[in-house]
């Protein structure tokens, strides 16, 4: 019997403000304790948090470019906790509305295709401060620090969905949390230094054997310090998940931590024993209302993504520069290349065709790339029948004309118009005899030296044929008659 | 009549015309605590050398330069949980009898640019949580007028002050009618101005989406300068309004021709003492034959009000208060604690009196896993329908009046034990914190010797017209 793996993470980035979330305080690593605090940070009594505009625009900005959906209107909520490093006893967070909804990162799943990872929300919230303690842990020290200098610092928390194409291995995995730290540094909301804990993840794993509708118990492993060590914690507590069920030992729905020393999770607490957090809205931060200038200028200011995109299409598809940068110019463009891609070998040509034959259908119609009539699947078909010898490039042409007019698929039209190529050689060279019996100036042209001319004599065979002829074929066979 | 009994308005002028300086006025008010304070107990902290400081200077800039603030040598109080930067800052509470601010609340910012003389910071309900001032770590406030009552709450401490001639006007918060009941008892003006008015930034947060800073003052032209000096948008407070200090002196002279006034049925039910009844009834008769236009209006969800209070209010203080840890400042019962857990609750059961811990246990179960939907979420629907109560009345009529509390002033100790009644004190005052809205309390007469008032309520923002209202009926009532 084969087990499903279901993995979502949830990802906390530091963001790349100047100052701190809800005071006017520098953000930086590496100084003295305490000398990035004010009043408002180390939760002196009277202070009142006033939202740092920035950090909104970044974590807008993030939630365009996961594909999420911006909610026009969000808040803040408290969540209440006791711990010696969150001055106020609460932490400013976001509940019930938080600025982004409904979004997916893009990976190459297991199968070689494209998965969209669904992103169930985007929110922003405020760091806490560190502990040092004088040994080990807060319990076993004598005396304990607290350093409120990363207090306040913003937050962007990153949660997928385990309901819309969750990821489903270890490769998966990485693969997410490799791209979507790339996405947030090209955008440039955050360095996402993991060692600096600029991108830091929990993660939420449970299994399910195949074809089971239903989800069993999750278990959250908070914490993990590496991209290596999130593999191991997935892998053996996957592993564990399923010798539990195998034995009909009960799974428990509970907090675990991962044991660097030993490579395994241990329990750290059970759903019974989950803080209850009384979430409710603040109501020292009135509601945050995103217009649509606000909305308008987080694109423009948006970095663009082009980087990322080149270079992937140079190294990964094995485009020309030229090419790859006409593609990556636009990323629904990008997108479009990177669907049509799958069952191409030749994604050169792929990219030829997009580049020259679909743009220029595109710009006499006045159409965004959005709105192709001929879907990247269809592109697709229709570039595979060429690879595959059943269309001339000629022929391709013409299809892909008329597809871009009625949306049919390629071989629908083909079939209809009987437009297989004349593969049968007398026929061609009877046809092409008929264009030098009709044409005999170019042919003494080309006789004097002009070989250009030559290409005038192959599109006059393609005329007759209605491009049925294979042009390459057409062109041996005109320099075999005209060159004896 | 002594210099510390005289309005803030007339000592204004004298300083001004130079019959007075700061520094006698001052020294009248140290004189008259050094005869009352020890019995009434109205401070936490007195501040005679920094008031004598201030007024020397006052005197000088007054002697130098026109134009300076109407406030400019005019001994105030300010209410000990209004962040005063220097000087401690305690909310009643053992919590934080040694905490000292390293910032001045907004507030205090523009009393010092207006070269007010700071007195003293006066007691109250531990963190705003009361309605006698029997709640605080520092001993209870007693009423000037009679010792063997209360001065009301939780504001106490800036009312007796002013009655009492220990300060000319004082710096009060209200977060369930915690200026105007206590101004009330006193038999003084006070004033809780719209929500958003004035910023909160420096007030030690109760209820934050209930409190809001106000003035307790001799007289309604006192009062509307002094709110003019407070008033304004503060960026460091994102709930305060962006709208500019209004003109309120100028506009008290307007008269009350054909504003109609409201008199909600709801208000004067049973439990409304008769000689409240009959006192506040003679003010309207006064404000109507000085023009006015009275109707009889219905605040339909009044008698939700005060639950409605208790659930938002505690739960909003049981997370503002979560900060007190003994962490980082204030009170910490390190001696017998073992681990942080016990640290924790050492600190906050000793920190804390006991209402302060009532009302926190009963924030934290409002907002509970499984409870919010039943308390918290419902009472917000409630306080909707509150707001819209008011809005529809304020179709039909300018401002709303209505007695301050169904009682006269009560004994110390009469009410103490009893949590239910003491809450019932507010019955009257809460419905406008829940909406919002702007109230002002003048005295109206006498029950016994002890003194009685009546609340005019405005709409949002319209701190003028209750302002007019109020300096008519003074004008016209003899008092």
């Amino acid at each position: 019997m084969d087990w499903e793996l279901i993995v979502c993470f949830e990802v906390h980035v530091e963001l790349a403000t100047a100052t701190k979330l809800f005071c006017g305080c520098r953000i930086g690593t590496g100084l003295a304790a305490n000398s990035l605090i004010c009043p408002i940070c180390t939760g002196q009594p009277g202070t009142l948090p006033t939202l740092n505009k920035k950090a909104v625009e970044l974590a807008v900005r993030a939630g365009m470019a996961l594909n999420c959906s911006i909610n026009e209107v969000s808040r803040f909520a408290r969540k209440n906790y006791f711990y010696p490093d969150l001055p106020k006893g609460y932490q400013i967070s976001q509940y019930e509305t938080p600025f982004c909804e409904n979004g997916f990162l893009e990976i190459e799943g297991d199968g070689g295709l494209m998965r969209k990872i669904g992103i169930r929300r985007i929110h922003l919230e405020e760091d806490a401060g560190k502990l040092v303690h004088s040994s080990g842990s807060l319990e076993g020290s004598e005396n304990s620090f607290v350093d409120f200098n990363r207090s306040g610092v913003p937050l962007l928390e990153i949660v997928a969905d385990h309901n819309r194409e969750p990821i489903s291995s270890t490769t998966e995995a990485r693969r997410y949390l490799e791209r979507l730290r790339q996405v947030l540094i090209d955008i440039g909301i955050s360095e996402c230094a993991i060692e600096k804990g600029q991108f830091r993840c929990d993660v939420n794993v449970s299994v399910r054997r195949n074809g089971e509708k239903a989800f069993r118990p999750r278990t959250e492993i908070k914490n993990i310090g590496s991209f290596r060590f999130i593999n191991e914690a997935i892998e053996y507590e996957k592993q564990r998940q399923i010798e539990l069920a195998i034995k009909g030992a009960p799974c428990f729905q509970e907090t675990r931590l991962f044991d660097e020393a030993r490579r395994i999770t241990i329990p750290m607490r059970g759903k019974e024993n989950a803080p209850d957090y009384r979430y409710f809205p603040d109501p020292d931060l009135v509601e945050v209302t995103l217009g649509n200038d606000f909305l308008d200028s987080v694109r423009r200011n948006m970095p663009d993504l082009i980087q990322g995109r080149l270079s992937e299409l140079t190294c990964d598809y094995g485009l020309s520069e030229d090419d790859a940068g006409l593609i990556a110019k636009d990323r629904r463009l990008f997108e479009y290349f990177v669907r049509a891609s799958a069952r191409i070998v030749n994604r050169k040509k792929l990219a030829g065709w997009i580049t020259r034959d679909l743009f220029s259908l595109l710009k006499t119609a006045a159409l965004d790339i959005s709105a192709s009539p001929v879907s990247p699947e269809k592109l697709s078909e229709l570039v595979s029948l060429m690879e595959h010898g059943e269309l001339t490039e000629t022929m391709g042409r013409a299809v892909l004309k008329e597809m871009f007019q009625t949306s049919r698929a390629a071989t629908e039209i083909i079939e209809k118009k009987s437009m297989t190529p004349i593969t049968d050689i007398e026929a061609l060279i009877s046809v092409v005899q008929k264009v030098i019996a009709q044409n005999p100036d170019a042919v003494d042209t080309v006789r004097s030296g002009k070989k250009e001319t030559i290409n005038f004599l192959v599109g006059q065979a393609m005329r007759l044929t209605s491009g049925r002829a294979d042009a390459r074929e057409v062109r041996d066979i005109l320099i075999k008659i005209i060159f004896p | 009549m002594e210099l510390c009994e005289i309005t803030a308005t007339e000592l204004s002028r004298m300083l001004r015309k130079k019959e007075v300086s700061s520094v006698e006025i001052t020294n009248s008010v140290l004189r008259r605590m050094e005869e009352r304070e020890r019995e009434l107990n109205a401070f936490i902290t007195v501040t005679g050398g920094i008031a004598l400081r201030q007024a020397a200077i006052a005197d000088r800039a007054l002697q130098a330069t026109k134009g300076m603030p109407s406030l400019a040598g005019i001994p105030m109080a300010i209410k000990d949980n209004i962040c005063t930067r220097g000087i401690r800052t305690t909310c009643a509470s053992r919590m934080l009898e040694g905490y000292v601010p390293a910032y001045d609340a907004t507030v205090v910012r523009r009393l010092r640019k207006a070269m007010t003389v700071l007195m003293g910071k006066t007691n109250l309900d531990e963190f705003g949580m009361g309605s006698s001032t029997e709640n605080s770590a520092f001993g209870h406030t007693r009423n000037p007028i009679n010792k063997d009552y209360v001065a009301g709450g939780s504001s106490g401490g800036s009312a007796a002050a002013v009655a009492a001639g220990e300060a000319v006007f004082a710096i009060g918060t209200d977060t369930g009618g915690s200026i105007r009941l206590p101004a009330a008892f006193c038999g003084l003006v006070g004033m809780k101005p719209t929500y958003g008015r004035i910023s909160r930034y420096g007030i030690v947060a109760y209820a934050s989406s209930l409190d809001q800073v106000g003035c307790l003052t001799r007289s309604v032209e006192d009062c509307a300068m002094v709110m003019e000096s407070l008033c304004g948008h503060d960026k460091r407070d994102s709930t305060s309004a962006p709208l500019a200090s209004p003109q309120l002196v100028e506009n008290l002279q307007t008269g009350v021709k054909g504003i109609k006034i409201g008199l909600p049925a709801e208000y004067f039910v049973k439990g409304l003492d008769p000689s409240i009844e009959r006192s506040v009834m003679n003010a309207v008769s006064i404000i109507r034959s000085s023009g006015a236009e009275i109707k009889q209006i219905s605040l339909p969800h009044t008698p939700y009000a005060v639950s409605c209070y208790y659930l938002i209010a505690t739960a909003e203080a049981g997370s503002n208060l979560a900060r007190y840890d003994g962490v980082k400042y204030g009170y910490r019962a390190d001696e017998s604690c073992k681990d942080i857990a016990s640290m924790y609750e050492e600190t906050r059961s000793r920190g804390f009196g006991k209402e302060v811990k009532r009302r926190i246990m009963l924030g934290t179960y409002v907002l509970s896993s499984g409870y919010y939907d039943a308390y918290y979420a419902k009472a917000q629907k409630v306080r909707t329908l509150i707001r819209e109560d008011f809005e529809k009345a304020f179709r039909e009529v300018d401002c709303i009046l209505t007695p301050v509390s169904p009682t006269p002033p009560f004994k110390i100790g009469e009410r103490i034990d009893d949590p239910l009644a003491m809450y019932l004190a507010d019955i009257y005052t809460v419905a406008l914190n829940l909406a919002g809205l702007p109230g002002i309390t003048l005295p109206c007469g006498k029950a016994d010797g002890l003194p009685l008032g009546f609340q005019i309520i405005g709409r949002a923002f319209d701190e003028a017209t209750i302002l007019r209202v109020g300096y008519v009926y003074e004008k016209n009532s003899g008092s």
